[in-house]
């Protein structure tokens, strides 16, 4: 492992802990407002500043970590799920139900991916569960692709002939050797796809479809913090950086574990 | 890539050369056309199922949160044909969609297409800049970059993995505060003038010239091993033409099946990037109408990005298919 995977490693690890419990790396209250203190520049009080209602900008941030991960697991998951159901189906189901499915997959991919999360979130409504799934939609046929490609690849590999031969079952024999052995090149899609899956995510709120305020989540500060870009430079500066950094991070790890996947293939 | 040595592949009957040149590109046009065409149907069809399946009624949810008249809700009824057996409705749907009807938006109370004409040149026009600027910065920054230091390539290397890491909308934030607000060199809310066209445009070039750079980039690198280097310089080719002349052209072949991933990038990006920079566009109008639920707003949208982005596909199809000989003989586009 080279310094950069160390580092995003780490970097990733602080996130998951600030994302599984924030009040240990922050005392102050994100909702906490303050009108005596808006707008303050970082200072040994407020680290990062405080924003237009006088809000910490580092609890918000470190409260914020949450929700964008979240959503960017959560889309990534559904996809996962969907992806490997309608995979699975287009490769082991016959010619007809192969077609139907990918010429289906081709009709979602010819809409551009944010807008067909927003027309999802037209549909659902605002919020981070809509946001979630409009996101869902739009990776799902990328992941449905890799794994009928991968399924169709194992299925005429000997082990799985040898499985049939002891009687097994084709749901029995899908389950237990064909899926199995797609994990790897599927999970490395799913690791460098959260690192998109969370820019989306705050992108979507950032225009305000995804988590409603008050809740402190990235996109949204950056949205609030629009309308101050002439007075203070702070509020827009630091969630975007946590967002650059956390996207960083998950793509230093998912490439490295792609590569090692790769290489044990090889 | 031993096949570059049997290049340029002489054609069976010379004279049809540019005539049968002609006809390939015509058939995979067709083909790739005949198959678009199946797909934007199925999208047509996934709207309309939305329209039927969302919680309420059709016409409740085209008229979601906009107060009307019974009369504008007969009319709709009407419109729609919702009291109509579902084939009748869908081949009524149909039939509007295909003449281009999307009726009017019930928000701004004005058709559709009204608003969309009035917009849609702003985007164009910042998707266009937003594709020429990322085309020149990425082919001069991988000329300079494809470096045999290797110091040169990693620190580029880093570089591009940062751009490609900050969110578009996040980089138009930072460009406003210290461009517009702090040395005052641009205007900070949309404009039209030229000047208010440069920063979301360098927001929005940002992701997609870093990709394209460390692609062409890798295409160099692998190019310049190739035998026709060798070839090329033995004919006394100086190092600036051989890479413009030789190596580009061979390193742009991955670099434009990138372009249809570019495009659509690029058309849901300028959605963001005209909400940073408050500028009038497709963006501005596609969230106010998906705020509001503005039905007829949000499936014209949709379905005009789609038909945009399947012909800059099928464009990109016949790009390749003109840069790269090779592909016209294995036929893999038929």
């Amino acid at each position: 492992m080279t310094k950069s995977v160390w580092l995003g490693t780490a970097v990733l690890a602080l996130l998951v802990a600030m994302a599984a419990l924030p009040s240990l790396f922050t005392g102050a209250d994100p909702d906490a407002t303050d009108l005596n203190a808006t707008l303050r520049p970082p200072s040994a009080e407020h680290w990062l500043g405080t924003d237009q209602n006088g809000r910490d900008l580092y609890a918000r941030i470190v409260y914020g970590v949450r929700p964008s991960l979240l959503i960017g697991a959560g889309a990534v998951a559904l996809a996962l799920a969907g992806g490997v159901l309608i995979g699975v189906a287009a490769a082991q189901l016959g010619r007809v139900v192969d077609q139907v499915l990918s010429r289906s997959l081709d009709v979602v991919l010819s809409v551009p991916g944010l807008l067909l999360a927003f027309l999802v979130v037209a549909v659902l409504g605002p919020g981070a569960g809509p946001t979630c799934v409009g996101l869902a939609v739009v990776s799902l046929p990328v992941f449905a692709r890799v794994v009928r490609t991968e399924v169709i690849r194992i299925r005429v590999s000997q082990y799985v002939e040898a499985a049939h031969g002891f009687g097994l079952g084709r749901a029995q024999v899908v389950l237990r050797h064909v899926l199995p052995n797609a994990f790897g090149p599927v999970m490395a899609l799913a690791t460098v796809s959260l690192g998109a899956m969370i820019v989306a995510g705050s992108s979507l709120s950032f225009v305000g479809l995804g988590p409603q305020p008050p809740t402190a989540e990235w996109g949204a500060m950056l949205a609030e913090s629009r309308e101050f870009l002439a007075l203070a430079w702070w509020p827009a500066a630091f969630p975007g950086a946590a967002i650059t950094l956390a996207v960083l991070a998950v793509t230093v790890v998912g490439r490295h574990l792609q590569d090692r996947i790769e290489r044990r293939r090889a | 890539m031993a096949d570059v040595l049997k290049a340029p592949p002489a054609p069976a009957v010379e004279p049809g050369r540019a005539a049968g040149r002609r006809r390939g590109a015509a058939r995979l046009v067709l083909v790739r056309l005949a198959a678009s065409a199946a797909v934007l149907w199925g999208a047509v069809t996934v709207t309309f199922c939305l329209l039927r399946l969302m919680p309420g009624g059709t016409a409740d949810v085209l008229l979601a949160r906009s107060r009307v008249s019974p009369e504008i809700r007969a009319q709709i009824i009407a419109e729609y044909r919702l009291d109509d057996p579902l084939w009748v409705q869908y081949a009524a749907y149909l039939g509007r969609v295909v003449r281009g009807e999307f009726g009017d938006s019930y928000v701004l109370r004005r058709p559709v297409w009204d608003e969309i004409a009035a917009r849609l040149p702003h985007t164009l026009l910042l998707i266009l800049t937003t594709l020429l600027v990322t085309l020149v910065a990425s082919v001069l920054l991988a000329l300079v970059s494809a470096n045999r230091r290797r110091w040169v390539r990693s620190s580029f290397a880093a570089a591009e993995s940062l751009v490609v890491a900050l969110p578009p909308f996040w980089l138009g934030l930072l460009l406003l505060t210290l461009f517009s607000f702090t040395l005052h060199w641009f205007p900070a809310i949309g404009s039209s003038s030229p000047m208010g066209l440069v920063l979301p445009t360098i927001a929005l070039a940002a992701a997609p010239t870093a990709v394209v750079t460390g692609v062409l980039r890798q295409g160099i690198l692998q190019a310049l091993e190739e035998p026709f280097v060798v070839t090329a310089r033995s004919r006394g080719i100086g190092e600036p033409a051989l890479r413009v002349r030789h190596v580009l052209r061979h390193a742009m072949l991955p670099a434009a099946t990138l372009l249809g991933w570019i495009a659509g990038s690029l058309i849901g990006g300028a959605v963001i990037i005209e909400i940073v920079f408050s500028r009038q566009g497709i963006g501005r109008l596609m969230l106010f109408a998906v705020q509001n639920k503005d039905m007829p707003v949000v499936i014209a949208v949709v379905l005009l990005t789609a038909v945009v982005f399947v012909a800059i596909n099928i464009a990109v199809d016949v790009l390749i298919w003109l840069i790269d000989p090779r592909t016209r003989e294995t036929g893999r586009w038929a």
